[in-house]
């Protein structure tokens, strides 16, 4: 149906202003499209190969030898827990400290400018150059594997993460807010605590919770420092197991014990981290 | 340019400034501006845009030292001393001049607490008396009967005219004795504006207001002097009756008759 009115030129001019939107919106559809069959293929891939594992044994029992008939991941399981939220105590308030710093005091000088670019390569750097920094300042130093190794390689990871997210998060905030609450008579330091960071608060969870994501599957920086372990232990001087790390060695062994144990280990990261999100979501719904 | 005048005897200086000069950077914004704004009275600044009106208000509390670029020289007496001095405390000097900006800026908390959030900086009261202190100043903002039964919302849950009445309430909380409005309504409705402009002239009998405003209706409606400002000088200042009806200059006339601007 076409309007009355209008001349030959301009319908043409419109008709092709209509292919042109009808053309980009099939490409981005598939370009959608092409992510989302992969993610859900992965996604589906982990149920179905993983669910098999979610039995009692498999949080129970300990990582078995080749073949055993019985066995399960509770070291790697609590492994990755206690050093997955010890790296995320460490790096998220010097995370956080450090992105107020950049964003509400070093946001021009020299010092802001090179703790910025530090902290970008830091954010790119392959998690495998953590990891051997770690281990020829730390494992080699003290010529043992350990924890406590494998918690300061992770925090490494998050710390970066983190100070970008808070950084951002908070230059996002509009300065009439800060200005509204210093024309108060607040303090600068109440400022940013009681404002400009309580409304940045969702952001900067958010990029906590992806810092958590990220190295709970992270696999190299744990392999120069926590090692792996067969057995439980809680002591943080010792090598301890992790899930990426069991992982890493069962899905490649030969062993189908081995493997489907491997499965039952992506599935529970899947899980977590997947939790944490839905989680972080909940909490900060229809807040202030 | 000096369009001081002296105020009739029977006004009460509040702000008295003198010889300021406003620089961003290198670019002068304020020149040489002499003014004495009266007690009890609301003052208005019209002007076209870029003319300096929202930087001579903000030079009153200090708020340009946010940003280390920015300076201001002259003086500015606000009870007998210059508000300008490093020395003074920029804090008491902002609680006893409040300001209210363009947009409605909430704090990221429930409605009580935004106005209890400044009261709390400069004095800890029991909680009957906070309670009272926050009705006070939602009552004197009119907004009381809109929020009374929601105190504990979020403040952002509120419409725009609302939140620029809490913003108000929010700066007449912590009593200052000056109250700067920044162009409170231009984000706003007509019937949010009638209601500010209502309520603007029922503050001066406690506080002295000056407003910036790009409206002259709104300017010639709610106020009792006006100064015209254009490119970083005070043209013209007087009450808004004679600078409206009978301007002394010929830019003032074609800047409210709309020949200009």
């Amino acid at each position: 149906m076409t309007v009355a009115g209008f001349d030959a030129a301009r319908l043409a001019r419109h008709q092709a202003r209509k292919r042109t939107n009808r053309v980009a919106l099939v490409l981005s559809l598939a370009a959608m499209a092409f992510g989302v069959f992969w993610l859900v293929w992965i996604l589906v891939e982990t149920v179905r190969l993983g669910i098999g594992g979610i039995v009692l044994a498999t949080f129970t029992e300990m990582t078995p030898p080749p073949q055993a008939e019985t066995g399960g991941l509770a070291n790697a399981i609590f492994g990755s827990a206690v050093m997955v939220s010890l790296a995320t105590l460490i790096g998220t308030p010097i995370g956080i400290l450090a992105g107020i710093y950049l964003a509400e005091y070093g946001q021009k000088g020299w010092l802001g400018s090179v703790t910025r670019f530090i902290n970008d390569i830091l954010l790119s750097a392959p998690s495998i150059v953590i990891g051997l920094f770690i281990y020829s300042a730390v494992v080699a130093r003290f010529k043992s594997f350990s924890a406590w190794a494998g918690v300061l390689a992770l925090s490494l990871i998050v710390i970066p993460v983190v100070v970008r997210t808070t950084e951002n998060m908070l230059s996002l905030i509009p300065n009439a807010l800060r200005e509204a609450a210093y024309a108060l008579g607040t303090p600068k330091w109440k400022v940013i605590m009681l404002i400009t960071l309580k409304s940045a608060r969702a952001g900067v969870i958010t990029g906590v919770l992806l810092a958590v994501a990220r190295i709970a599957g992270e696999t190299a920086p744990l392999l120069f420092t926590a090692l792996s372990n067969q057995f439980w232990t809680s002591n943080l001087a010792e090598p301890m197991a992790s899930l990426p790390v069991t992982i890493f060695k069962f899905a490649m062994s030969p062993y189908e014990n081995w493997q489907k144990l491997a499965w039952a280990g992506v599935f529970l990261i899947t899980l977590g981290v997947l939790g944490l999100n839905i989680l972080a979501r909940v909490m900060f719904r229809n807040k202030h | 340019m000096d369009a001081r005048v002296d105020l009739p005897a029977t006004e009460k200086v509040k702000i008295s400034v003198r010889d300021l000069n406003f620089y961003y950077g290198n670019f002068h914004a304020l020149k040489h501006i002499n003014l004495d704004i009266p007690e009890h009275k609301v003052t208005a600044f019209i002007g076209p845009s870029g003319c300096g009106k929202s930087t001579l208000l903000r030079t009153f509390n200090r708020m340009f030292e946010l940003y280390p670029e920015q300076r201001a020289e002259g003086q500015i007496t606000l009870d007998g001393a210059n508000v300008l001095e490093k020395r003074l405390d920029v804090s008491l000097i902002r609680a006893k001049i409040g300001m209210v900006f363009q947009k409605p800026t909430p704090f990221p908390m429930s409605i009580y607490d935004n106005i209890a959030f400044g009261v709390r900086l400069f004095e800890t009261l029991p909680r009957v008396e906070m309670d009272e202190r926050v009705e006070w100043a939602l009552k004197k903002a009119a907004l009381w009967t809109e929020v009374k039964d929601k105190l504990d919302q979020s403040g952002a849950g509120l419409s725009g005219g609302q939140q620029q009445r809490l913003c108000i309430a929010r700066g007449i909380a912590i009593k200052p004795e000056v109250l700067l409005l920044d162009e409170p309504c231009s984000a706003l409705d007509p019937i949010s504006t009638g209601k500010i402009e209502e309520l603007i002239g029922e503050l001066k009998a406690d506080y002295t207001v000056a407003i910036v405003t790009h409206n002259m209706q709104q300017a010639a409606r709610c106020s009792d002097y006006t100064a015209y400002m254009y490119l970083g000088d005070l043209i013209e200042f007087g009450p808004t009756s004679d600078l409206f009806m009978k301007p002394k200059k010929k830019d003032t006339e074609d800047y409210i008759t709309g020949r200009f601007g």
